[in-house]
């Protein structure tokens, strides 16, 4: 489908937008732990003034609005003009989530709380110097340029910035042009940088803001810079939308060329860029001269002019060859006409690259590059996975083929497999490792549910994260947010006591829940654990009875009362309460993880807490899973719904009724599905004592037994969809191709008992879970 | 969509194959690839002209039997069918066949409208004739013979 530019744009601006987010929040954690220094206020505020440029560029003024009295308290503060205290910090954590909530609302196009966005904005105008947020402040430009193009004169709040009024830009772009012949001096010292940089409007047309990079240059070292804003029309000859301003940015030569590039690497396309270097001590230009002389109204002279043009002209033609000729270049003590230079200069710059580059390298160490990153298409790489799937199969194939030809295990042939197996295995975990991505993007955005869930609740609540790097493939990372919302809600609301409550119990007042990830045995396992006050078996069990979930003399263990929280439609909230009782309970929880190929579990010491412990594969791509046999075909039943495996007697299958039969698993009735049948394999006699039966865990009838005719074994298989070329089947979850190349069927348990089922009464299922 | 026009388009290619006494044709462009006769995993629940899923370098693609699917019988697949690997849309489909014949071209061949046989399943699938040194060869309408939902209520 094709994509409207400006949507695309669109796009981009709102993937960076969370982006800027999670560095905002970041940075703001950082801030409350007390552990942030300048730079991270600088990127905390650098976040939301992004997200203004960009939203004001998109005409988002909500969101501009917020973000501007936002991003005013966060100047103060950088300026250390505001002391963040832990109200302050409080506050401006609120703002990011407003923001956050403005930025989705921008996107979705739905609206905001706009109560709680105007209170939100009025705590932040309470603790910023002057109280409003639009007294002082200058706006900027991406603002100027962007929507609400007002010519005026813009001072940026950046160091050394020379006031405009005693300025002549023209000096500084002739000594700019000059320093070419400096460089051309075979001069030891290094001088000083002079970058032009002149924006088209397609910059801002792209939502980048040249004050972002103006103070990214300013960052690398004393930076001077200086706006040129000749090419300013009047008012009425404006393009609202133009861009008329350039600046000249003099950075000391110690900083690193690549550094200043990198400042432009989003822009360079859109302006006109210049960097160049002055000439070392002895003869770059006074620059103070200079500056003095452009205070001077006098009128351009030509004699220096003339003469510089002539030395520029001697380093254009032989700039290794003469440099004594320019061994001393006067420094211009007169302003001189910057027009005359111009052709000079692009001369310059198509020259210079042979000169300067020498020096640079010696003068200039490169700095280790940053890890660099591209953004690709999800498609692309699945393409990848599934090739690379298909090359692992194929290689096993060719192994396979080649001991069946009777080659020996020490020929060449066989080494070589070896070889290739090898590097198959590589290959695969590298690009498996291209869709692993750390859980930090979940990770980050539980701090706020904590706030908002604690807030709501009336508990104080900490958070504490550990393994947020822990890696995963990117289809359970976004699976993952849902089930650990729910357990981090579930853990304040249920688990943790009030603060009185906690005090009377010889805790301190504020409760810890922790998040945790880590790699265990090829899974991941995320933990949230809380110092509450553990379940409430009693109250479990009374409620279960309740809701006639369990029989009122069910003898069961402490883990099995804990598990009863999982089953359907149990909620112990004496209220549905606004926080855990949105419509869905713990037992959706189990069945979304369940359906992730996971396991969920939890563990609880009263008094003490509960942790819920998730385990979940590391990749949809693979499933760990039952190799069976059924009739004549192969079928793969997923490992994690099966609870165990087992021969039935002949006496413990019991009929029920005319087509159904039962299963006796030591005390309980389980029913039993004939799987070929089932599936419509259509196998002549049903004879379950001839076969296994697969014990499983069903979604929607709890525990039922599957006949099948033998198990092979248990395998790691790649799944591949049915549905790409075919249609979905009941019955079957999706497809997976064996080591013979022949595809097997993987069963879809939920399907396969929905198909099946007559609605097993579920006291009896459930009072055997656990 | 293989819409290939009656008149017949300047070089459009068909590609002719055999089940049991009768000649058809598709479009060559549909064509992915000829392979010889693998044995396919049954689908449950499927039409009876679907003999299961196959692998094709990773992925899973349904077999149709074109001759059930034309109401000429069964097939009764041996080392010699073939499997005509066309893609349609998206999706990707193996026609098993008795064998693959010719190469045509409708620059040298008009293609005559299929003419009105009431009753006749397989007149649903045939989009037009070719007539050929004495042979008639049918042209297979692709979008309808992968049409399982319509399958299911023929």
């Amino acid at each position: 489908m094709p994509m409207d530019p400006m949507d695309a744009i669109r796009t981009t601006f709102f993937i960076e937008c969370d982006e800027l987010l999670a560095q905002l929040e970041e940075g703001l954690m950082a801030m409350e732990e007390g552990s942030a220094d300048s730079e991270t206020i600088n990127s905390v505020f650098r976040a939301v003034h992004s997200v203004k440029g960009g939203g004001g560029a998109f005409g988002l003024d909500p969101l501009v609005r917020f973000s501007h009295v936002f991003e005013t308290l966060l100047d103060q503060i950088r300026s250390s003009q505001v002391e963040p205290t832990e109200a302050v910090v409080a506050t401006l954590l609120r703002a990011a989530d407003m923001l956050a909530d403005h930025v989705s609302a921008a996107r979705d196009g739905g609206g905001v709380d706009e109560a709680r966005s105007e209170q939100i904005a009025a705590a932040i105008m309470s603790h910023t110097i002057g109280g409003s947020a639009t007294g002082a402040y200058e706006p900027e430009p991406a603002e100027i340029e962007g929507i609400d193009f007002k010519p005026q004169m813009i001072s940026l709040d950046l160091p050394a910035a020379e006031p405009a009024a005693d300025f002549d830009i023209s000096a500084l772009l002739a000594s700019a042009a000059a320093e070419p012949a400096g460089e051309a001096v075979a001069n030891d010292e290094e001088g000083g940088w002079v970058v032009h940089f002149a924006p088209h409007a397609s910059l801002y047309a792209k939502a980048n803001d040249s004050a972002l990079v103006l103070r990214e240059l300013a960052s690398l070292g004393e930076a001077v810079i200086t706006v040129n804003d000749e090419a300013l029309p009047t008012l009425d000859e404006m393009d609202p939308a133009g861009a008329y301003l350039g600046w000249t940015v003099r950075l000391p030569g110690s900083v690193p060329e690549d550094d200043i590039r990198d400042a432009f690497a989003f822009v360079d396309e859109d302006c006109d860029l210049e960097i160049t270097r002055e000439g070392g001590a002895q003869a770059g230009p006074d620059i103070a001269a200079l500056l003095a002389g452009a205070a001077d109204p006098a009128p351009s002279v030509d004699e220096p002019v003339d003469l510089l043009s002539s030395l520029l002209q001697g380093a254009v033609e032989a700039p290794a060859a003469a440099p004594v000729a320019v061994a001393a270049p006067p420094a211009p003590d007169k302003p001189f006409n910057l027009m005359d230079l111009a052709p000079h200069v692009d001369e310059l710059t198509q020259s210079a690259p042979s000169a300067p580059a020498p020096q640079q390298a010696a003068n200039a160490p490169p700095a280790p590059p940053p890890p660099q990153t591209i953004r690709v298409d999800l498609d692309r790489v699945d393409r990848l996975i599934n090739l690379v799937g298909e090359l692992v199969i194929n290689q096993a194939m060719l192994a396979q083929r080649v001991m069946e030809s009777g080659a020996g295990k020490a020929t060449d042939v066989n080494l070589a497999l070896t070889d290739l197996e090898l590097l198959t295995r590589g290959i695969q975990d590298s690009v498996m490792a291209i869709r692993a991505q750390p859980v930090k993007s979940v990770f980050q955005r539980m701090p706020r549910l904590v706030r908002e869930v604690g807030e709501a609740t009336g508990k104080r609540v900490k958070l504490v994260t550990e393994g947020e790097g822990t890696e995963v493939d990117k289809t359970v990372v976004e699976k993952l947010s849902d089930p650990i919302t729910h357990m981090i809600r579930n853990a304040i609301d249920h688990g943790l006591e009030t603060p009185a409550e906690r005090e009377a119990a010889g805790k301190s007042a504020e409760g810890v829940v922790r998040l945790t990830a880590a790699h265990r045995s090829g899974r991941i396992v995320i933990e949230v654990s809380d110092d509450g006050r553990g379940v409430d078996r009693v109250r479990v069990k009374a409620k279960a009875i309740e809701k006639g979930l369990i029989t009122a003399d069910a003898q069961m263990t402490d883990e099995e009362i804990d598990n009863l929280i999982f089953a359907p439609g149990f909620s112990t909230a004496a209220s549905v309460s606004d926080i855990s009782g949105r419509g869905v309970g713990m037992d959706v929880v189990k069945r979304s993880v369940q359906a992730l190929g996971g396991r969920i579990t939890i563990i609880s010491t009263p008094g003490q807490g509960s942790r819920f412990s998730l385990s979940l594969p590391l990749t949809l791509a693979v499933l760990d899973g039952m190799v069976v046999t059924v009739g004549d075909q192969t079928l793969v039943a997923p490992l994690t719904t099966i609870i165990e495996s087992l021969k039935p007697r002949a006496g413990d299958v019991r009929p029920l009724g005319p087509n159904n039969f039962v299963l006796k698993i030591r005390d309980a009735f389980v029913p039993l599905i004939d799987t070929g049948a089932a599936l419509g394999f259509g196998k002549s006699k049903f004879d379950p004592t001839e076969g296994v039966a697969l014990l499983v865990e069903s979604e929607v009838a709890g525990q039922v037994a599957l006949m099948v005719d033998h198990i092979q074994g248990q395998r790691q298989v790649v799944i591949k969809s049915l549905e790409t070329n075919y249609r979905p089947t009941d019955g079957v979850a999706a497809a997976t191709i064996l080591g013979d190349g022949r595809v097997a069927l993987i069963l879809d348990i939920d399907g396969l008992v929905t198909a099946h089922r007559k609605a097993p009464p579920r006291a009896d299922t459930l009072a055997m879970t656990g | 969509m293989t819409e290939l026009s009656l008149d017949g388009r300047d070089g459009s290619e068909l590609i002719s194959f055999r089940i049991g006494e009768q000649e058809f044709c598709v479009d060559i462009m549909a064509v992915r690839e000829i392979r010889g006769w693998t044995p396919a995993t049954p689908v449950p629940h499927s039409p009876r002209f679907v003999r299961g899923v196959i692998n094709l370098r990773g992925a899973v693609l349904p077999v149709i039997d074109l001759a059930d699917r034309l109401g000429l019988g069964t097939a009764v697949e041996t080392a010699r069918h073939v499997i005509i690997v066309v893609q349609i849309g998206s999706r990707i489909v193996g026609l098993l066949v008795d064998a693959v014949c010719d190469i045509l071209s409708t620059a040298d061949h008009t293609v005559q409208k299929t003419p009105d046989l009431a009753g006749d399943h397989m007149q649903n699938f045939v989009k037009g004739l070719i007539a050929i040194d004495g042979r008639m060869i049918s042209l297979i309408d692709l979008g309808l013979v992968l049409d399982t939902h319509q399958a299911e209520a023929a």
